[in-house]
């Protein structure tokens, strides 16, 4: 029993060495807690105030006294990054938490359990795919109003759906694998199995699912805002931001470079701690080396 | 594996049967009825029209009604355009749509699991990072900005191809296909390059390997089965995706597809076409999951044994 | 076995990768260029029209489909919209302006040769009052006697209402009081006539949805007949040789495309797929003005937009506060800035110049005048004024004016303002129940009257919904306006009862909006009017000039 749980803790600890060495996934990190910061003391060091407006100056390039330019309002761009920023990471991070855990846990116990179980879960799971997701948006929209949770909550019910599918799929896969037949001949109880061969051998496919998630979540948001449930103007998020952007790119290009640019960047990040954590996670690699 | 696309399929009626009666309620219970207007409409207008469309009967009636007339396969009329069934919207709608998801699949199946295999041939050098590289931009591109780009650069300023239409110009297809594809791609890259590591990185693998067989050899005959599986449980959610987000490429380049029936029936609270391009929808989506997850089965070795030991 | 299956199915896919490409190859002409050649016009319509019934038709798409299959006894003219000669070659009106006769064409025809005479008339307009069929516009005929009775069924007997044909080509029209803008109203799609026969073949004349209009079915009696009607894709309509006039119609085709996309429709302008747009992207409209672009029109349009206040919410029942609100909206910068197409600043809800009509106001800007109002109505600096919320519907322009307005505002009056964007049925919904505090409105006038401003503000008007009343302002518009004798004095009646609408301001005029529409520059005769209402008896394509702008292009 004890000898089960140092092993446990060690495989946090071999992870942690191993992603110190990846220096892109280092640098990840870097810069997913400098955003997280800057995002964190936006309303300190912003420059303008986000909805302040200027409107005869209207949408101008940039220059020194608005580094990233200016929208159609004559706000000021940086200023709405830096705003955009909150709303989208905490979205981004929350929603897809919020995804993660329930498809996780309900791929993870369809796929182990199988049978019926199985069947009525993904059944359940092909409902909710085919349920009118827009008719569903205006009904929470105005059964509970506009707030910021239920927007977490309507991206989280559809985000959850594809996870839950890839978990159960890398789970029966595993199931069936020689080593977890072994240690079922071996005795080991259900529990240890699962702790000890399929969480490890699928949080690979989930930490890439999950770094694909976070961007698609915060493009949802924008969508979601854009027909009037979530954020309202003069708030602001990044996708909105490129949604608005997209329309004027001929004109002002700057209003879609620079939160486009943005978004990327946060992007890459995850990508790259994403897979720094796979590869550090991974059971087969820690044996190798 | 008839028998268990027999029980799959079996399974599917009282599926059907949720979504159906979940849409229907739901649909009924959204705020705005069909014929609200701009202009204030008269109550005599009111009246008559929803005399017609057995609106003013009570809603669990008109459930009733309606399972009954699904079943015998009729949709009823459309709400919005006097005189449309639904069917025929459907069916005017859903060439493009089809055709839009089927081009579009290919594009994401061709260059995501190329790039994603190349990849995963040779980790963390510059043949794994310049496509997953490109896949992140990809996946962060949504196909709302890819879309007008692609009209700009190709459309606009090239004048290579036509910047909107369906069918109607050579070369219209090529657009929106690889607009709706592209985002696809990206994910079936990473998710193929994740499955491919996993596999290499396995003992049959190496046994391989130590046999002798050449690296492709070893791709073709032993790693792609179990490292594309990630990627076939992911092309049933993908397809719906397909179907689903349709709707900006086909209003981008006017596409006359389903999509935008779809969409524009949920604004106008045209009932029977919400309900009637869900329930095909539903139906799509339910048999895509059954041939993904057949065609998973049928990669796993294992896997199979177990459905043909059942059958 | 499995690696053969498998290559056999990636094979033909790989295949079919080039040939997609290959099909993109081979240079193809453009619509404009094609078009030019063979008189074909393709014109971007907007949306896909929800009906080519025309007494059941609403929208601007599809009644302009409509306007090419079909005329009214009555045309526009193209510029003025003066009324001119359609089916009806001539007409006469009583001394008292009570009773209309027109004299209708013995050349009139249906597209399928069938003579079109004033029983089609009397007969279509029976149809158009059944309730049953839904029709939107039945009050357009209101203003003929017993028409509106009929409609609400106080009168069951359609002989009593006021129109009869005479004779097979002598049409007589009794209004109730004399209707200065009756002939206008006669050129609304609601008024046209139907082929009785062809209506009646598919269903009962008050059935609502038949298959008359389809494609094959469809019999019409204007310059064009409906050729294809491919749903959300096009409508084809091509020359009717039967209409009276057809030797004066330039057009061979028109295409209508449903261009829901604004953006879209710009491109596909610029690539040469469309020979007009039906609306120009804001933000477009500078480049096209920099550019000295003739293809660009931009014209007066005879519509305002406004924002309603809910006279019930009680800290906007006070009518000073309203007054703040209204003066501290600079309509110069919002139309500068933020709409960029020369939109006109409203200070009264009747366009300016409607029927030689100009009305009076003194709203203007004015942030110092509208502190101290606020301050007299009890919130000094803006001090514990409730946060107020401005209801839009999801759309672009609504968007950015809410949150120039939010900010003005804020700004001047310190106050606190919510913007509360809705799906347009919820909108609805919300709007019409009286749920909001302040919603974004707009409207656009059925004909050229003040009346069809005005007359939205009654105390029990549909389309009031902002809860104000004043029955001074009811019994100048529905009872002194319709019986004075001259147009002097009825101008001087609706300016009487603006004055009372602009003192309380239920409502915030903004701005008058403009029509802007890219339009080729081989078009001829393409006119703008203030109802932004085509006229493709008149237009004709000139493909010569196109390929001089195209080469320099």
């Amino acid at each position: 029993m004890t000898a089960i749980e140092e092993q446990g803790t060690s495989l946090w600890r071999d992870a942690w060495i191993k992603l110190c060495k990846n220096y892109l996934a280092l640098l990840g990190l870097a810069i997913i807690l400098l955003l997280c910061l800057v995002s964190l003391l936006t309303p300190w060091i912003a420059p303008y105030g986000y909805e302040e407006q200027n409107l005869l100056l209207g949408a101008t390039p940039p220059s020194a006294a608005h580094w990233l330019g200016t929208d159609i309002f004559g706000r000021d761009m940086l200023t709405r990054i830096m705003y955009g920023g909150r709303v989208s990471l905490t979205v981004g991070f929350i929603a897809t938490a919020v995804a993660l855990v329930i498809g996780v846990l309900w791929g993870a116990i369809a796929g182990f359990v199988g049978g019926r179980v199985d069947a009525v879960m993904m059944r359940i799971v092909d409902i909710m795919y085919a349920l009118p997701f827009m008719i569903f948006i205006v009904l929470l929209m105005v059964v509970f109003g506009r707030n910021i949770l239920l927007l977490f909550l309507a991206i989280g019910a559809v985000e959850w759906l594809t996870m839950a599918r890839i978990v159960r799929g890398q789970v029966m896969n595993l199931r069936k694998q020689e080593f977890v037949e072994a240690a079922y001949s071996l005795g080991l109880s259900q529990w240890t199995i699962i702790r000890r061969h399929i969480i490890p051998n699928t949080l690979g496919p989930v930490i890439v699912y999950t770094t694909l998630t976070i961007p698609s979540v915060m493009l949802l948001e924008a969508f979601l805002s854009f027909l009037g449930l979530g954020i309202q103007p003069p708030q602001s998020s990044w996708g909105l931001l490129i949604n608005y952007g997209v329309e004027t790119m001929e004109e002002y290009p700057w209003l879609l470079i620079f939160p486009g640019v943005t978004l990327s960047l946060t992007l890459f990040a995850l990508n790259f701690l994403g897979d720094g954590l796979r590869d550090a996670l991974d059971p087969r690699t820690s044996k190798d080396q | 594996m008839l028998r268990f696309a027999f029980y799959r399929l079996l399974q599917a009626i009282p599926v059907l049967l949720i979504v159906i009666s979940l849409t229907f309620f739901l649909v009924h219970s959204a705020p705005g009825g069909p014929f609200s207007a701009d202009k204030a409409v008269p109550p005599e207008v009111i009246k008559a029209l929803e005399a017609q469309y057995n609106l003013d009967q009570p809603l669990w009636q008109q459930y009733v009604s309606y399972l009954g007339d699904i079943v015998q396969g009729d949709f009823g009329p459309s709400f919005k355009y006097p005189g449309r069934n639904v069917s025929e919207l459907i069916a005017a709608g859903l060439p493009a749509t089809a055709e839009l998801a089927f081009y579009a699949m290919l594009v994401a199946l061709v260059i995501g699991v190329s790039a994603g295999v190349a990849a995963a041939m040779r980790p963390n050098t510059a043949q794994d990072y310049i496509p997953m590289s490109a896949a992140m931009i990809g996946i962060c591109m949504p196909s709302f900005l890819l879309g007008p780009l692609l009209v700009l650069i190709f459309g606009i300023h090239l004048e290579w191809l036509p910047v909107s239409g369906w069918g109607d110009m050579p070369g219209d297809k090529i657009l929106p296909a690889i607009t709706l594809g592209t985002g696809y791609a990206a994910y079936i890259a990473r998710l193929s390059r994740g499955g491919m590591l996993e596999v290499l990185s396995q003992d049959y693998i190496r046994t391989a390997r130590a046999k002798g067989l050449s690296e492709p050899l070893v791709i073709a005959k032993h790693a792609l089965r179990g490292g594309l599986i990630p990627v076939v449980a992911f092309l049933g959610p993908a397809f719906a995706g397909l179907l689903g987000g349709s709707f900006v490429v086909e209003t981008i380049f006017q596409i006359p597809g389903l999509g935008r029936f779809y969409v524009q029936a949920a604004f106008n609270r045209d009932y029977t076409m919400i309900l009637g391009t869900t329930v095909f929808f539903a139906t799509l989506i339910i048999v895509f999951n059954l041939l993904s997850d057949m065609l998973a089965i049928w990669l796993n070795p294992k896997l199979r044994q177990q459905a043909q030991g059942k059958s | 076995m499995n690696n053969r299956a498998r290559q056999q199915l990636i094979l033909p896919l790989l295949l079919l990768i080039p040939t997609l490409l290959l099909s993109a190859c081979g240079s193809s002409e453009s619509n404009v260029d094609s078009g030019n050649r063979t008189g074909t016009l393709h014109w971007g319509n907007g949306a896909e029209p929800q009906s080519l019934d025309p007494h059941i038709s609403v929208g601007v798409p599809g009644n302009t489909i409509v306007s090419a299959l079909m005329e009214g006894l009555i045309l526009k003219d193209s510029k003025t919209l003066a009324p001119k000669p359609g089916v009806a070659e001539s007409w006469t009106i009583s001394d008292d302006g009570r009773v209309y006769t027109f004299n209708l064409r013995k050349n009139a025809r249906w597209s399928n040769g069938d003579p079109h005479n004033a029983n089609d008339y009397v007969w279509s307009w029976w149809r158009a009052l059944q309730p049953a069929l839904g029709n939107l516009y039945a009050y357009m005929y209101f203003s003929i006697e017993n028409a509106q009775e009929y409609y609400e069924g106080t009168v069951t007997d359609f002989d009593q209402v006021g129109v009869k044909a005479l004779d097979d080509y002598t049409l007589q029209v009794t209004l109730t009081n004399p209707t200065p803008y009756f002939l206008q109203l006669l050129d609304h799609s609601s008024l046209y006539s139907v082929h009785r026969g062809t209506v009646e073949k598919f269903g009962a004349a008050d059935e609502r949805g038949t298959r008359w209009t389809y494609e094959g079915n469809n019999v019409s009696n204007g310059a064009f007949k409906l050729a294809d009607w491919k749903i959300n894709r096009r409508i084809t309509v091509e020359r009717n040789q039967y209409y009276w006039n057809s030797d004066q119609v330039q057009l061979n085709k028109i295409v209508f495309y449903p261009t829901e996309n604004v953006v879209s429709e710009e491109r596909m302008f610029r690539a040469g797929q469309l020979h007009r747009t039906n609306l120009v992207p804001a933000d477009k409209i500078p480049v096209y003005l920099e550019a000295n672009d003739s293809s660009l029109h931009i014209a007066p349009y005879l519509g305002t937009y406004f924002y309603r206040i809910n006279t019930r919410v009680p800290h906007l029942q006070d009518k000073t506060v309203r007054r703040a609100l209204a003066m501290t909206i600079d309509r110069e910068t919002i139309s500068k800035s933020i709409l960029k197409a020369g939109q006109i600043p409203a200070y009264a809800m009747t366009p300016p110049g409607t029927m030689g009509y100009y009305p009076e106001s003194d709203l203007r800007f004015d942030p110092e005048a509208a502190r101290q109002l606020l301050a007299d109505a009890g919130y000094p600096n803006g001090e514990g004024f409730p946060t107020t919320e401005i209801l839009y519907n999801t759309s672009d322009d609504h968007r950015k004016i809410a949150i120039a307005i939010q900010q003005m505002w804020n700004k001047h009056l310190n106050i606190d303002i919510k913007l509360l964007n809705q799906e347009w049925k919820v909108y609805l919904d919300m709007a019409s129940a009286g749920n909001y505090q302040i919603s974004r409105a707009g409207w656009i006038g059925d004909y050229v009257d003040p009346n069809s401003f005005l007359d939205m503000f009654l105390c029990n008007g549909g389309n009031n919904r902002t809860g104000w009343c004043n029955p001074e302002y009811d019994r100048l518009i529905s009872e002194v306006a319709p019986t004075v004798k001259s147009h002097a004095e009825r101008l001087a009646v609706f300016g009487q009862a603006e004055q009372i609408l602009m003192d309380e301001l239920p409502v915030i005029p903004i701005y008058i909006y403009t029509s802007v529409n890219l339009v080729n520059k081989s078009v001829n005769n393409y006119a703008d009017n203030i109802l932004n209402q085509p006229s493709f008896t008149e237009m004709s394509l000139q493909p010569e000039q196109s390929k001089i702008d195209g080469g320099e292009q």
